[in-house]
């Protein structure tokens, strides 16, 4: 807490001649359809979700400094668990010409792949919001940035870790027993206020795009583990684990093909795995002489562990399609689709959007499982699927 | 004297057949740019209203930052206001002439910087009727020029220069510029689509100039001749010498843009 007090006294000290302070946001109202019947008592078939985001900016000194506010909250019809309320970003921001320094609560992006971002670890998954695991928990963080001619250098001092979301028993796309993050375990003695270190060199050189990373800290991702909680229910506990991860990322521009490949090695005291993502992403601009473009992705997803990785994605391909309408609406179609080589286990996604007035856009999600197999973790959420809509309203 | 009439007699022809119309083309293009070279950088904030053909309008709000690079094309960063949806959402380019740019997306949701495919300059910008390479910077070596005749646009007069895309997925087969005499600038500019179809005109209107001598037109509109659409774009707030530098066009820069 001494640490926004700090950044609170410094945001305020500094408010001479502020140049530009400004309110935004977003309002979202969202409804999920799910196709079958619910597996397990309190789970409905559907659902009513929204979401506010205010964001308040400022900055000062020739813009050399600035503080972002972004509070988010959401208020979730069936499930207690996705009812949550995250600082997204508290971010003073300081530019000393090549150096940068970030302070407070932040988000971070490392990564090219589409399909999952093995490399991006700075910040934990809010995984209540989405399975696409593309919306993140605000990381207390302090950021210092070295921009030079030879390529960018990031330090990333991390104070406090923040717990993964997880559905609770009444909301759908759980794990059957539910995951009770309350128990959660870690590997290190101080728990969660464990100081996590990251340090990232990336550079441009012609065609390429390149990261490689280092991290140690607490693992973003937990195993899971079968216990019984204190009312005598069945639940899943998390285990954070403390963890070295190495990672690396790399893009190659050629015509209208993206080139990708993202691999981590991890060493935990009781193992050592690799993992990696590697594809393309093809680009038809203008599809016989229309506005449309057409992009083709296709990915493929390893993880030495097997069966036994936290994640779904060991063995599998990722296929994928994008439609740009390049219209005035900024109408967008996404399908893809996600296949075990393994146990054939299968998942379909189709991700619509469009803009219906200026501060009106409609996203439309749906989301299929086949196959899914009676020993696989994913049996749980066999009669899940769902089309969901969503109604943001920009501020 | 006898001489001096000989030598005019056999001078004029070669003087008249010593200049092609594809030299004559060169020569007004090299001249645009002459005038044009030396503006450093520049800022300016642009909106652009899109027409349907059913009359209705939607509207974009970004501001523009470029600076001048010698002997290769400019570097820019564009990042949009309006609508909401899209603030914060950035474009870095660095323009080539006849390779293709280099480009990155910046989606601020995902605060996740993105190397793009740059071979979308014929694809249309933010659902304009505006491509990308249309408001990309005019390096010379982007086309081969022939100059087709004198004539007047509006009461000015101007040069007529045809000009072909040399960059190989340009949206067009040609182009026809109608550049003013005394600023060296275009007031209208007729695209013809790959199959050599009519496809757009460009009109480039209220032109002022700056520094006593960069003209720069405040409003630009493009009409689509295959659709009935068109795009009106309006400049505002041109500011030159603001003391950029490469440092100021880099990929970080495209996070803290706002």
């Amino acid at each position: 807490m001494k640490f926004f007090t700090a950044l609170i006294t410094l945001a305020c000290l500094a408010n001479t001649s502020i140049e530009a302070s400004e309110w935004s946001g977003e309002v979202a109202l969202e409804s999920q359809l799910f196709n079958h019947a619910p597996l397990f008592p309190g789970q409905s078939t559907n659902n009513v979700s929204l979401s506010i985001s205010p964001e308040y900016y400022t900055s000062w000194d020739n813009d050399k400094r600035s503080l972002t506010i972004r509070p988010f909250i959401r208020l979730d019809q069936q499930d207690n668990k996705r009812s949550h309320f995250d600082i997204r970003e508290f971010l003073f921001y300081r530019n000393y010409g090549e150096w940068e320094l970030k302070a407070g609560i932040g988000k971070v992006f490392w990564g090219v792949a589409e399909s999952q971002h093995l490399v991006d670890i700075i910040n934990q998954t809010d995984m209540v919001e989405s399975l696409d695991l593309e919306e993140k928990l605000g990381q207390p963080m302090i950021n210092f940035s070295l921009e030079k001619d030879w390529g960018n250098t990031d330090l990333f001092i991390l104070p406090g870790f923040r717990k993964r979301t997880f559905p609770g028993p009444g909301g759908r796309l759980r794990t059957n027993p539910y995951i009770d993050g309350s128990l959660s375990q870690y590997a290190s003695g101080r728990k969660n206020r464990h100081i996590d270190y990251a340090i990232r060199y990336s550079h441009t050189i012609d065609n390429w795009d390149f990261g490689i990373s280092h991290f140690y800290g607490t693992s973003r991702i937990p195993d899971l583990i079968p216990a019984i909680n204190g009312s005598g229910t069945p639940v899943l506990i998390p285990f954070y684990n403390l963890l070295h991860q190495t990672g690396l990322d790399v893009q190659l521009v050629s015509g209208d093909w993206l080139w990708k490949l993202e691999a981590i090695h991890s060493k935990t005291n009781n193992s050592n795995y690799s993992a990696y993502t590697t594809g393309f992403e093809y680009t038809w601009v203008g599809i016989r002489e229309s506005s449309l473009d057409l992009g083709l992705i296709s990915e493929y997803l390893y993880d030495t562990r097997g069966d036994k990785a936290p994640t779904p994605f060991q063995n599998d391909i990722m296929l994928g399609a994008r439609l740009v309408f390049n219209d005035a609406q900024s109408t967008e179609i996404l399908f893809g689709t996600i296949l075990d080589t393994g146990s054939r286990e299968r998942s379909f996604t189709l991700e619509a959007s469009t803009r219906l007035t200026d501060n009106i856009k409609l996203n439309i999600e749906a989301r299929v499982f086949s196959n899914l197999r009676k020993n696989s973790p994913f049996y749980s959420i066999r009669n899940d699927d769902y089309l969901q809509f969503e109604l943001v309203y920009y501020i | 004297m006898r001489n001096i009439l000989l030598g005019l007699v056999l001078l004029a022809p070669s003087y008249i057949w010593a200049q092609t119309p594809e030299e004559r083309g060169l020569e007004i293009a090299t001249e645009a740019d002459r005038r044009d070279t030396g503006w450093g950088d520049q800022k300016s904030d642009t909106r652009m209203v899109l027409h349907n053909r059913h009359g209705q309008k939607s509207e974009r709000k970004m501001h523009n930052r470029s600076l001048e690079v010698v002997n290769d094309g400019d570097k820019s960063l564009i990042v949009f206001d309006y609508p909401r949806d899209v603030k914060g959402t950035a474009f870095l380019t660095y323009t080539h002439s006849t390779k293709p740019d280099d480009q990155w997306l910046y989606l601020p949701a995902l605060k996740r910087v993105k190397r793009i495919s740059s071979n979308n300059k014929s694809g249309p910008f933010m659902g304009s009727e505006f491509a990308y390479e249309d408001l990309s910077s005019q390096e010379i070596d982007k086309y081969t020029y022939k100059f087709i005749k004198e004539d007047k646009v509006e009461g000015r007069d101007v040069l007529v220069i045809e000009r072909f895309p040399q960059y190989e997925h340009s949206g067009y087969k040609r182009q026809m510029v109608y550049m003013d005499k005394q600023m060296y600038q275009p007031l209208k500019v007729v695209f013809y689509d790959r199959k050599n179809a009519l496809y757009k005109t460009l009109f480039l209107k209220k032109y002022h100039q700056y520094l006593n001598q960069y003209w720069r037109a405040g409003v630009m509109q493009m009409v689509n001749h295959q659709t009935g659409k068109s795009t009106d774009l309006i400049w505002k707030k041109i500011k030159f010498r603001n003391g950029f530098t490469s440092k100021d066009f880099r990929k970080n820069s495209l996070k803290r843009a706002r």
